[in-house]
């Protein structure tokens, strides 16, 4: 199989409302940017491929008009998942082992701040049995948060020094929504949105846009000096209605780390940026997949810092790269989820060479 | 000075769903304040019934009507609803876990004060007022006031009666049989005290052989609690040659769209090491392949 | 290209109007179950699922194949949507021969639905967003003044249009998956009131529910059947849906993605080579705009292949033995059922719709403002 790196990324600020920019405005500064970083242009890119939910903007289709940020002409080999940009990356990653192209452009954006997305996500729910009900997804969370609590796994207090570490990092962070030194007392006074879930625990919303250029094999070492090499990446998912599953643990993002790779290879993890837009669901992800105190989690912020739909976990897979290509770490893990409470999961291992 | 602008946009449609066998079914119970799990293949039973269950499987469409009570697995108190929520006042998102099934259902609690919900609580069923078909004509669910089991159980003895006891004993060795008034000359299987027709004793016991004529029948398919069978199943009326009066059975070994009245059937019995005084010897009647019988000679069983 | 990627087993529903009788996981699930009876395999012989439907507003539940997970028995393996407009069921099915050509899975099962029933496609077509004006109302407006100027750039006969509606029905007739049965002549044809000038209701598709699944196969599990279709060239290609110098009648973007397949299957003479196609003609126009824009016929020729009757079962170049888009068109399918068309004639198992030894196929979907194309090509040899 061919090797595949990311060689670049580029992201938009994440911040609660980019306001008078349609989709190609997000589009072309970030997708140009990635690319020049690398000295290409759309004509040397062999596919395109973006990540975008028409729900955001309410508009089906919407990611058509995305199109119209790039040069699409003479006409490109693009493709589009109604998911994360993540997921997006997953299908070039896909396209480059055919062999008969060398790079890929991989984008994704999201307006939050246009519609109601917590009750937006409820359109994610059963259709039958919960949509009705009207269960935006920080009640869902919330469920989820309480189980945790039930089963002895975390106390507030944890999922507080979670949003507190978080945010602490994001301080470093320029692209970062929510930075800062927050108390955790302060938090644990706050009111409950949907109990245990106080507003700290939960992500914020936010606008923004992201590209990552791909290359393979020996394409990868022309453009830059140390690509970030995706050495494995997997994808998958566990039963959707939340009453048939054990919300405390995440099988599917064990078995796609173990997939990617994460048990094999050389060296231990330098570094680990994983979406976990609600406080408790670090918590749970860390231990799915054995992620241990010596591991440097979420050094951007995560997406408590910063939530943009769509594309925060093609940020987690920019960030994780990003540390690589500079030389700060050898050995990455990328993570993206999708779905209500944790219901599928992407997991990429990325390492220097 | 540029101005951004910018507008109001509804999104709004209703979307008119086919919910297919499994969940229309549970809806359509709902409508009746009936609530119903269906069984997976290994036996567990989910409510709300999915068509799928976890592990990719098709669920059987054995369906049972359970309590309408549960026990509250997770929870999350909202003291200030949003716009989309159930209810506009405080209230409780849970996983409730219907008594006898092995899933739980996303739903609210109108528990009234946030300290009245914990996971474990038992919690009751309240339906809507209006039913419109849909998972909200199960209006929410409410804290259930801790009650008093109070299970049944009632040992009898029993004793059949003289007649009654001669037709078991029949039974018990493989035959049938009926009781005869000799004056009118019908014959009563099981046998009776008298002829109520004539009022004469049935006093002559005779043998009739274990087959005879299917005068009528039904389909049972709904589920019910404490059925021992599990629907569809038949249940006909058969008239024994010889006899005047019908015993009624299972049908059997047939398929139910080919059943018809005037079928001639015959018993199916257990192994002979296993017979007691009772019906339950046979476990059904079958078709016995002759021709039909025409309306006219059964006609007046019916 | 690591892989050969056979196709191995097809599965579609019956198409209609509306399927009341199916929730959308009954669909689906139909659909999957049909194709993996067809592999002679078991859902648990499945690596991978790669999942295709157009807009989740049609079916208003946001990214569905997170709800569908369990209907297509998808936990613990990888789950993926695709979506790029009408093309959607053609490019779904070239991602899942991607995950097999690359060496990622063995065996990937793909595909495409959509239940239109349960909205109105037309609404989620035609949305009311603050500050554009409404003007469009549906696709068949959209295109319709694209068509006029294909008749007119062409000088084609007028009746063209009514032909391949005539003979795409009667194809459907053959069909008993097809949503639509009508046998109509052309003069009931041409008498049917005009819906958007210059197409008529007669040669519009209908909105159809429906589903459409296959497994694809490594080479090494080729061998389960006696006859897979050997996937030889697939392509992807999108253009922007306005600038200036924009041809919409014969798209740049269809023209390079015909090139492309042609290239990596080694078709130099497509008339000559290929067979058969399954072809996404909607709006019966579209073919003589695909028969040039494929390559099949020199621009402003292709009506001639129509009116001459070449596109029939049995003519030079059958085009939608299946009856078409113009016959069925679930949407997020209608472009994978192109696809299964395809892959069908040269299996062998097309039935009372087969085109005799037909070797090589081609199936194409396009969507957007005609921006987005799909091809693959498919053969009996490897």
């Amino acid at each position: 199989m061919r090797d595949v790196a990311i060689v670049s990324f580029s992201q938009l600020p994440s911040v609660k409302a980019i306001d008078a920019a349609d989709e190609p405005e997000l589009v072309q500064p970030v997708t140009a940017d990635a690319m020049k970083q690398v000295g290409l242009t759309q004509d040397d890119i062999g596919f395109t491929c973006s990540g975008s939910t028409d729900y955001l903007p309410g508009r089906p289709f919407s990611f058509v008009a995305a199109v119209d940020g790039l040069k699409a002409f003479p006409p490109i080999r693009e493709s589009h998942v109604e998911m994360d940009g993540a997921f997006a990356l997953y299908e070039a990653w896909v396209r480059l082992l055919h062999g008969d192209i060398d790079t890929a452009l991989v984008f994704s954006f999201g307006k939050c701040s246009l519609g109601p997305v917590p009750d937006i996500l409820n359109l994610q729910n059963d259709p039958y049995y919960v949509q009705p009900l009207g269960l935006d997804s920080i009640s869902a969370a919330a469920l989820q948060a309480q189980a945790m609590i039930d089963a002895g796994k975390a106390t507030e207090r944890d999922f507080a020094d979670v949003v507190a570490r978080n945010r602490r990092n994001a301080i470093d962070n320029p692209n970062a929504q929510i930075k800062g030194d927050f108390s955790v007392d302060a938090m644990l006074e706050e009111p409950y949105l949907s109990s245990p879930l106080r507003k700290s625990f939960c992500p914020p919303l936010s606008d923004s846009a992201a590209a990552i250029v791909l290359a393979a094999g020996d394409r990868a070492r022309e453009l830059v000096k140390r690509p970030a090499w995706i050495r494995g990446i997997d994808h998958r998912t566990e039963p959707h209605a939340l009453g048939q599953r054990d919300l405390t643990t995440s099988p599917s993002s064990t078995l796609a780390a173990e997939k990617a790779g994460l048990g094999k290879g050389k060296g231990k993890l330098d570094v680990a940026e994983l979406h976990a837009p609600f406080a408790h669901q670090e918590i749970i992800l860390r231990e799915a997949m054995g992620l241990g105190e010596d591991v440097n989690v979420n050094p951007s912020g995560g997406a408590l810092a910063a939530n943009s739909l769509m594309t925060a976990g093609l940020i987690r897979f920019g960030e994780a790269a990003s540390r690589i290509l500079s030389g700060d770490a050898s050995r990455a893990l990328a993570h993206t989820t999708n779905g209500v409470c944790l219901q599928h999961n992407l997991v990429a291992v990325l390492e220097g060479e | 000075m540029s101005e951004i602008l910018s507008a109001p946009y509804v999104l709004e449609y209703t979307y008119t769903r086919s919910t297919g066998p499994v969940v229309g079914r549970f809806l359509e119970s709902l409508r009746y304040e009936v609530l119903e799990g269906v069984k997976t293949a290994d036996g567990r039973v989910l409510c709300p019934p999915l068509e799928y269950d976890e592990e990719g499987e098709p669920t059987t469409n054995e369906f049972v009507q359970l309590r309408p009570s549960g026990t509250v697995k997770s929870w999350s108190w909202v003291q200030e609803p949003r716009k989309g929520h159930p209810f506009d006042r405080p209230f409780a998102w849970a996983l409730i876990q219907i008594d006898g099934s092995d899933n739980a259902m996303v739903h609210a609690v109108d528990a009234g004060k946030a300290k009245r919900m914990k996971t474990g609580m038992r919690v009751r069923l309240r339906w809507a007022d209006e039913k419109k078909g849909t998972i909200r004509d199960i209006a929410c669910f409410e804290p259930m006031a801790p009650f008093l089991p109070g299970p049944v159980h009632l040992e009898y003895d029993v004793n059949p009666g003289k007649h009654y006891s001669a037709y078991l004993r029949g039974l018990q060795e493989g035959k049938f049989i009926g009781g005869r008034d000799p004056e009118a000359g019908k014959v009563y299987v099981p046998p009776r005290g008298a002829d109520p027709m004539t009022g004469n004793p049935t006093s002559e016991y005779v043998e009739v052989p274990d087959v005879g004529v299917l005068t009528t029948f039904t389909i049972i398919r709904i589920p019910f609690e404490g059925q021992k069978l599990k629907p569809p199943y038949c249940f006909g009326a058969i008239v024994l040659d010889g006899a005047d009066s019908p015993i009624y059975h299972l049908i059997s070994g047939v398929p139910h769209d080919e059943i018809r009245m005037g079928m001639r059937v015959k018993a199916n019995w257990k192994p002979r090491d296993e017979w007691e005084t009772s019906l339950e010897n046979i476990l059904y009647f079958e078709p016995t392949g002759e021709p039909d019988v025409p309306f006219d000679s059964y006609k007046e069983h019916l | 290209m690591a892989e050969h990627c056979a196709v191995i087993g097809i599965g579609q529903t019956k198409h209609r109007e509306s399927r009341r009788d199916l929730s959308i996981p009954g669909l689906v699930r139909d659909a999957a179950l049909r194709a993996l009876q067809d592999a002679d395999m078991t859902w648990k012989d499945i690596d991978s699922i790669v999942i295709g439907t157009a807009p989740d507003m049609f079916e208003g539940v946001m990214m569905p194949e997170l709800w569908l997970s369990d209907a297509l028995g998808a936990a613990g393996k990888p789950i993926f949507r695709v979506h790029t407009a009408g093309s959607v069921g053609g490019s779904t099915a070239v991602v899942a021969s991607h995950l097999v050509q690359g060496g990622v899975h063995e065996k990937v099962l793909t595909l495409a639905f959509e239940k239109q029933s349960e909205a109105n496609a037309m609404w989620a077509l035609s949305p009311a967003i603050p500050f554009q004006p409404q003007l469009v109302a549906g696709a068949g407006g959209y295109f319709a003044p694209l068509i006029r100027s294909y008749i007119r750039r062409a000088d084609a006969h007028p009746d063209t249009g009514c032909m391949v509606a005539v003979k795409d029905r009667q194809n459907g007739l053959l069909n008993p998956n097809a949503h639509l049965h009508l046998d109509q002549t052309l003069e009931q044809v041409k008498a049917s009131p005009m819906l958007w000038d210059p197409i008529r209701y007669s040669e519009t598709c209908p909105s159809s529910d429906g589903a459409v699944a296959m497994v694809l196969v490594s080479e090494k599990h080729a061998g389960r059947v006696k006859n897979p279709a050997w996937v030889k060239g697939t392509s992807v290609r999108t253009e922007r849906t306005f600038f200036a110098g924009r041809d919409q009648v014969n798209p740049a973007a269809g023209k390079l993605c015909a090139k492309d397949v042609y290239d990596e299957a080694g078709i130099r003479n497509p008339l000559k080579e290929i067979d058969c196609a399954e072809v996404y003609v909607p709006f019966s126009w579209f073919e003589p705009m695909w028969l040039e824009n494929l390559g099949f016929a020199e621009e402003g020729e292709g009506w001639k292949m129509t009116m001459e009757g070449k596109t029939k079962i049995g003519g030079e170049m059958p085009w939608n033995m299946s009856g078409g888009v113009m016959c069925t068109n679930p949407i997020g399918a209608s472009g994978m059922l192109r696809f299964a068309e395809a892959a069908r004639q040269v299996r062998g198992t097309a039935e009372r719709h087969q085109v005799d030894g037909a070797k090589v196929a081609l199936g194409h979907a396009y969507g957007g403002g005609s921006q987005f194309f799909a091809i693959w090509i498919v053969s009996s040899e490897r």
